[in-house]
């Protein structure tokens, strides 16, 4: 393996290690509300809206365990098998399509 | 930048499904004629860690939260192309195992994310760096603007996605059925945000692996050419020739 790539690989590792900085953000972002925090933002929630937010439920909402962690201590578990989680699968996944597609070897 | 499930009214998200359809088409097209098997890592690498990236939450005053997407670093390092693909591969997984962003809008959210700041991160960046030496400095500053307009330009144009909602879909009294805040609201809030935060760090990302790139292997850098580098070493006049 050359040696830029096992520094990017080692960069990438970095980072999940320290991906709990991430959580000191506790705001949601702009449109990305629940539909509580709608209701309190406009007083409804719109029709629509409603019937749409419960169509997918994924196995780890919000990158956490399910149990409502509100503290930073108790969600950084969540975090982190997230982190490794996704970066794992979005490796294998475009490692699968990456491969799939190239057939120039040039 | 993540719309969710609830957020645009079908007419919409359909329309971002059918606007992407051909754009994903093409760019596997593309990454199958243009790059190589020993690109192969670099690409699932660039799927991964433009996943983590967007876990960085950034807090800003007033309670709001943002992050950067690295999708403009993808596409100066492998192609604009190349980053439509790794950027969906990063928002499927989001979307599906953890609930960021929509299943209907998927569609919208590769089309913001994966599409508009690749594009318009890469012009940007060739537009300032034309033939300089692949690891001048002045190409990193290239790199930085690039990833700093390309997430900015994304973010207004997720605005307007949601910003378009209550006219588009509206009870017959009027009542807006899914994101109720208009244009007026949706194109600022999300471009300030942005402007003022979120796209610093993309700058900073954007430029850091940049330059450690450049400098350590540009051969992966999928428009490299070295000939301009030997230009440039040969002096100003051997370029212009």
């Amino acid at each position: 393996m050359d040696k830029t790539l096992k520094v990017l690989i080692i960069a990438m590792a970095v980072l999940v290690v320290i991906v709990p900085i991430g959580l000191l953000a506790t705001g949601t972002a702009f449109g990305e509300w629940g539909p509580d925090e709608l209701q309190q933002a406009v007083g409804f929630v719109p029709a629509g809206l409603q019937q749409l937010s419960d169509l997918w439920h994924p196995l780890l909402p919000d990158y956490d365990f399910p149990g409502g962690h509100e503290t930073l201590p108790t969600q950084a578990p969540g975090y982190y098998i997230s982190a490794i989680v996704g970066v794992l699968i979005c490796a294998g996944v475009g490692y699968l399509v990456a491969k799939a597609i190239i057939r120039r070897t040039d | 930048m993540h719309i969710p499930d609830g957020y645009l009214g079908p007419t919409t998200f359909i329309i971002m499904y059918l606007i992407m359809i051909p754009i994903w088409l093409y760019a596997g097209y593309w990454v199958q004629k243009s790059l190589r098997s020993r690109q192969v890592p670099y690409l699932a690498l660039a799927a991964a860690f433009s996943f983590v990236i967007m876990m960085f939450n950034v807090p800003v005053p007033g309670g709001s939260s943002g992050h950067a997407v690295g999708s403009a670093l993808v596409a100066i390092i492998l192609g604009p192309w190349a980053a439509v693909v790794t950027t969906s591969v990063a928002l499927l997984i989001q979307c599906l195992l953890f609930g960021d962003g929509g299943v209907t809008a998927f569609g919208a959210n590769c089309f913001n994310m994966g599409t508009v700041i690749p594009f318009v991160g890469y012009f940007i960046y060739k537009l300032i760096s034309r033939t300089s030496p692949i690891s001048s400095n002045l190409r990193i500053a290239a790199a930085a603007i690039g990833g700093y307009v390309g997430l900015s330009v994304a973010a207004g144009v997720a605005g307007f996605e949601m910003g378009i909602q209550p006219i588009l879909e509206h009870t017959a009294a009027g009542v807006p059925l899914y994101m109720p805040y208009g244009l007026n609201v949706t194109v600022p809030a999300m471009l300030i945000e942005h402007m003022m935060f979120f796209s610093f760090v993309e700058a900073i990302v954007t430029a850091l692996a940049f330059a450690y790139i450049a400098r350590n292997s540009p051969e992966i850098i999928f428009d490299y050419k070295p000939e301009n580098d030997t230009k440039a070493s040969a002096g100003q006049g051997a370029a212009k020739a």
